[in-house]
């Protein structure tokens, strides 16, 4: 299938799955499609059961109930051949400390049947982009954690598979590591790859995914575009504000009628009614002298979305 | 399609394990070094006669060797976190423990066959019947390394936790299999026990391999040592699924 020259290869379905550990339903029919090259968000607070959907996904357990397809193949039928359009970085996905990055790239492209030249090119293409050529040959154990996540990354990739599951690709890593594994994992995505990606990281998962789906306590609370999310929480709306000096919040209190939260050198309003809010605070600025550095309504957050939808901070 | 992706998830899991895990320090430690100092202190001293014990030692260290490193391979694998991603490759638990009993296999032939060659040049110890030699060094290889499969599968990843199992496992049965007390001076329990366990049935097909008198037949020895391998390998796999979780 091709959509807008980007050949669609890739696809997903999960319907009905259930897994139970003891008493307890880690996962409770849970049930979506991802498109082929569509990037999909999987978030929920710890313990939502994203891993456990996750590692349902690529097979690593087997649901008490419901089925998985992978590109057309069904996963619990034929796992060797599902498997094989999947790449994976799951959450405790290390690779070997004792092998070097090209030796890992090597043993995991004779896991997918790649031939000497393939391993070979691959692992050179992948490690030039990630940055490692020059490291290639040093064993992974001397790796900080940004290069050994860019090399787990890398092993997801050799195959060049139709279907990415990320599991918190990024938690943790510099700024210069997230931005390299997010670049390849984009690029991969432009080619035709189906990307699942779940994350802590909210604006992360709102600037890549076309959709998401919130999941807690096993099940899906809502799966949707991040803006269309954020269009039905609309009326929660804020005014940020920040002053030349910092000022007493108490100032503020009287200028809208939601909470008000300290964010650094801003102060963020909840309000139904942003004009009457700032007509409030330029009031305040008047009566005590201060200078505005800066202001602006503010729309809810997909964190802010999020939040709401888990049940709030506890 | 699905038999080439298996076969090949096998070969490439045994290599694997061979590449990395057989140059660790506790390998050497229990699979090789273990044995001769167990041996040397019994033999040390006392004037035995090598013809007579050759074949029990050599039993021992094949059996040392090829159980040495599965009680590891997968508390390792948890304890680095890359047993969950070797899962969501093209493997199954199946292939990927065939994988581990392979290379334990191969790791015990290996030194077995160096210990044989040595008895065989330094001590004059005569090979009687080379091609059932042959058959046992296989059949034993493989069911004492599924054995150490099987003691690594109930485990988490702690692998000293695996260590003390094995050593509880592994020590008792090289006093009871006619290792250093001949089969035919065992009698009353200690016979029904040495007749459980799938050491006896080695040393006793080496005895007869190598010219030294033995009591099972050379066939039904072979036999439970490949009945063993596959209980051993079924339990692995069903105590695996049982405790995948544990340690991930």
């Amino acid at each position: 299938m091709e959509d807008g020259g980007v050949i669609q290869i890739g696809g997903i379905e999960a319907a009905g799955l259930v897994k139970h550990f003891g008493d307890i339903a880690a996962v409770d029919d849970v049930s979506f499609s991802v498109g082929g090259a569509e990037f999909f968000g999987l978030l929920g607070p710890n313990g939502a059961g994203k891993t456990t959907t996750i590692r349902l996904m690529t097979g690593i357990l087997r649901p008490d109930a419901g089925n998985i397809t992978i590109d057309g193949i069904d996963l619990l039928a034929e796992p060797f051949d599902a498997k094989m359009r999947i790449g994976a970085v799951p959450e405790v996905g290390n690779i070997y400390a004792d092998l070097s990055a090209m030796e890992n790239l090597d043993l995991v492209g004779r896991y997918y049947g790649l031939s000497k030249e393939e391993r070979r090119l691959r692992s050179k293409t992948l490690l030039e982009t990630l940055s490692l050529w020059d490291r290639r040959d040093d064993l992974i154990r001397k790796y900080s954690k940004g290069m050994r996540q860019r090399v787990s990354v890398a092993c997801a990739l050799i195959h060049e598979p139709p279907v990415l599951f990320l599991d918190e690709p990024t938690e943790g890593l510099d700024v210069q590591s997230r931005r390299i594994i997010i670049d390849l994992v984009k690029q991969m995505n432009r080619k035709g790859s189906s990307v699942i990606l779940t994350t802590h990281n909210i604006e992360e998962a709102s600037r890549l995914c076309e959709r998401v789906c919130i999941i807690n306590h096993g099940k899906i609370i809502t799966i949707s575009s991040p803006e269309q999310l954020r269009m039905a929480y609309e009326k929660n709306l804020a005014v940020e504000v920040s002053f030349n000096g910092k000022i007493d919040r108490c100032l503020l209190e009287e200028c809208a009628p939601g909470k008000i939260e300290e964010w650094g050198d801003k102060f963020r309003l909840h309000t139904d009614d942003p004009d009457k809010t700032i007509q409030k605070i330029m009031e305040v600025r008047r009566e005590h002298n201060l200078r505005i550095v800066s202001i602006q309504t503010v729309g809810p957050s997909l964190e802010d979305v999020f939040v709401k939808l888990t049940g709030g901070i506890k | 399609m699905r038999s080439k992706i298996a076969l090949r998830s096998i070969i490439v899991t045994t290599r694997k394990d061979i590449k990395i895990y057989y140059k660790k320090a506790p390998v050497w430690i229990f699979g090789l070094l273990l044995p001769v100092f167990l041996f040397l202190a019994f033999f040390i001293g006392r004037e035995l006669d090598t013809k007579q014990y050759f074949p029990g030692f050599l039993a021992m260290s094949l059996f040392f060797t090829a159980s040495s490193v599965g009680p590891l391979i997968i508390p390792w694998e948890k304890q680095a976190g890359t047993f969950e991603r070797l899962l969501s490759y093209p493997v199954s638990l199946s292939t990927m423990v065939i994988g581990d009993i392979l290379a334990g296999a191969i790791f015990g032939a290996v030194v077995s066959a160096i210990v044989a060659a040595v008895g065989v040049a330094f001590l004059a110890i005569g090979v009687t019947d080379a091609i059932m030699l042959f058959l046992f060094f296989a059949a034993g290889n493989l069911c004492f390394a599924a054995l150490g499969t099987l003691l690594s599968a109930s485990s988490g990843r702690v692998p000293s936790n695996t260590m003390m199992l094995s050593a509880l496992v592994r020590f008792p049965l090289i006093f009871i299999s006619g290792v250093f007390v001949p089969l035919g001076q065992i009698h009353g329990a200690g016979a029904y026990l040495a007749y459980a366990s799938p050491l006896t049935y080695l040393v006793d097909g080496f005895n007869s391999s190598l010219g030294v008198d033995s009591f099972v037949s050379a066939f039904i020895g072979i036999l439970v040592l490949v009945l063993y391998s596959l209980l051993f390998f079924g339990l692995t796999i069903v105590l695996l699924r049982r405790n995948l979780m544990k340690g991930l």
